[in-house]
């Protein structure tokens, strides 16, 4: 169990590589600048080309990618608490899957994006209400029953994605790919994103310790102190709200929900009051540094950044829980 | 509060699940000091009465009081300053430490933003110490035995520090000697701190030995309740278990065997 202060030195260390990470994307692309040169862009009134790739191409992106995967690794820990399931993400229950359909249908009827984004908002809400509804039908609301419905109407979604794609015409195929695999290229606003990761933090962090009693079972929880209902459902809506929110600035990336919380988890323990504002941080960087490098490995072209969180992720994720079998022997 | 408040009230309670009742009307109440034993066959309800009791499942009819308040008007967060559940199954998703574990006991006692203190660590050091699991503060629980879960579990119960105690099987997994200690620590909690103490056995010599009164259930929606000493006869346990017991008397205890 970490101390305050303890936990307070561990976030100042994720927030200087933070930081970092956004150092990085300001610097590192087709075209490289330095570090000085991107300074002077930010604070001075540097206004040649470097100024304009620094402040309206790679800041916005690198914010609205920080973002997401801040948004994502805390609907992950969300979720792997309330399904109680370590190997929860926040895809699980759908949620990208209806986000997908609404995506790839305003696509296919060739949206812009505004009508892209605002699909797939709807499309993620609609399949978080789906999910709510049956999970919740008979009023029991069992782990198991949220899990299983929310793993079927994600691959229900998943069928409609198919054949959406499968009868997408060609020139419309790249864009839907690149969308399902996860894109930060279109992101030149990330105010909204950022203001709904402030707001989603700020909620669930007064309610940490209650969280990490509900890791040990809801009727242990309740008998402790904890209003379990209310605090299921909240949850469920704010983990779900967070990962519409980034799914729909930036398609659904894999295993940044999955990965970072179980990372987090294995360095600094299960503590959520720590591990919630950790995997914000650790989350955010980690994306940024992906799409930093999914867009200069190959300049000019660029990769899907969903592809790079998950060659990152999942040796360094497989290390780490070959290192902890071992140490736990 | 009054002392004269029974910390545990049920009044004429019913508690059934789909067509199944287990009791009907059941009147109870258990004071300060007192110990008293729920024994019936395997799936009699003995659990589901005793979440009843700890207010996690809503009776069927009738009211639950604990301090002479009602769970609702009290809230989850009062509750749990009053009342402490042993549950009787425990999956554990996570990797925690069993210091971690037994510290989660202490959070009705802290505010919002609190974090634990060196007072919060002392109390769960010494549960741990209480259910001999001192040396134990830094394993992982994944690793430990089925007793030392099982005791790991009755410290939380212990940092909670809760007047009144609800024990699903509190000697389930654990060898003899813990079970006579884990048993005689909460009937010294009864005795000595004047905790209340309602705790589901199987043992009815432990019942006899320990406890004050006893409810029988006998999974029709029949229960009796009374004095340890008047329930626990061979014809009343015979009747309850449906199988012929038999008595043996040693050193003034006494001990049940099957004939």
């Amino acid at each position: 169990m970490p101390t305050r202060r303890r936990a307070l030195l561990i976030l100042a260390a994720l927030a200087g590589l933070a930081l970092l990470s956004i150092a990085l994307a300001l610097m590192v692309g087709s075209v490289n600048i330095p570090f000085n040169d991107v300074l002077a862009s930010l604070f001075g009134s540097e206004s040649g080309m470097s100024g304009d790739v620094v402040r309206s191409l790679r800041l916005p992106r690198a914010l609205a990618g920080f973002a997401c995967g801040g948004l994502l690794a805390l609907a992950g820990a969300l979720l792997q608490v309330l399904l109680r399931n370590p190997l929860a993400d926040p895809y699980v229950l759908g949620i990208s899957g209806g986000a997908g359909v609404g995506a790839l249908l305003a696509i296919l009827f060739g949206f812009g994006l505004v009508g892209i984004n605002g699909s797939a908002f709807v499309g993620a809400l609609a399949a978080m209400l789906v999910v709510f509804g049956l999970a919740h039908g008979d009023g029991s609301w069992t782990q198991t029953r949220l899990l299983l419905t929310g793993v079927i109407v994600a691959a229900g979604c998943g069928a409609a994605v198919a054949l959406m794609l499968s009868i997408a015409p060609d020139n419309k195929l790249r864009g839907m790919l690149f969308w399902l695999m996860g894109d930060l290229s279109q992101s030149n606003d990330p105010r909204l994103v950022l203001g709904i990761l402030t707001a989603v933090l700020l909620v669930s962090l007064p309610f940490s310790r209650e969280l990490n009693l509900l890791t040990r079972g809801a009727d242990m929880a309740q008998t402790l102190g904890v209003h379990v209902t209310r605090l299921r459902r909240g949850v469920y809506l704010v983990a779900s709200l967070a990962t519409a929110a980034a799914v729909t600035q930036a398609g659904s990336i894999g295993f940044i929900g999955l990965i970072v919380p179980h990372l987090v988890r294995l360095a600094v323990g299960n503590d959520q009051r720590l591990l919630l504002p950790a995997s914000v941080l650790a989350g955010g960087s980690l994306l940024v540094i992906a799409d930093t490098l999914a867009r200069s490995i190959v300049a000019p072209q660029q990769l899907p950044v969903g592809v790079l969180t998950a060659l990152i992720g999942v040796p360094v994720f497989l290390f780490l829980l070959t290192r902890d079998a071992q140490t736990r022997r | 509060m009054s002392s004269r408040t029974p910390l545990l009230e049920a009044r004429q309670i019913t508690v059934s699940i789909g067509a199944k009742t287990f009791c009907r009307n059941l009147d109870l109440t258990l004071r300060a000091g007192e110990r008293l034993a729920i024994l019936g066959r395997n799936g009699a309800g003995k659990s589901t009465l005793l979440s009843v009791l700890a207010g996690l499942r809503a009776p069927q009819a009738g009211t639950v009081l604990i301090n002479g308040a009602s769970y609702a008007t009290l809230g989850a967060r009062k509750s749990a300053l009053i009342r402490g559940w042993l549950p009787q199954v425990r999956g554990d998703a996570f990797a925690s430490t069993v210091l971690e574990t037994a510290m989660v006991g202490r959070h009705p006692h802290l505010d919002r933003w609190g974090w634990e203190t060196d007072k919060d660590a002392k109390i769960v050091r010494e549960a741990l110490a209480a259910v001999d699991l001192a040396s134990f503060e830094q394993r992982d629980i994944q690793t430990l035995s089925g007793g030392e879960r099982q005791r790991l579990a009755i410290a939380t119960l212990l940092a909670q520090a809760p007047q009144l105690f609800l024990l699903d099987e509190p000697i389930a997994h654990l060898d003899m000697k813990h079970q006579i200690a884990m048993v005689e620590l909460f009937a010294g909690a009864a005795r000595d701190c004047g905790a209340g103490v309602a705790m589901v056995l199987h043992e009815p010599a432990l019942a006899w030995r320990f406890c004050d009164r006893v409810v029988l259930i006998h999974g029709d929606g029949h229960t009796e309740t009374g004095p340890a000493r008047e329930m626990l006869s061979i014809e009343r346990l015979s009747a309850l278990y449906q199988y012929p017991l038999n008595a043996i008397e040693c050193d003034g205890r006494i001990s049940f065997i099957p004939s």
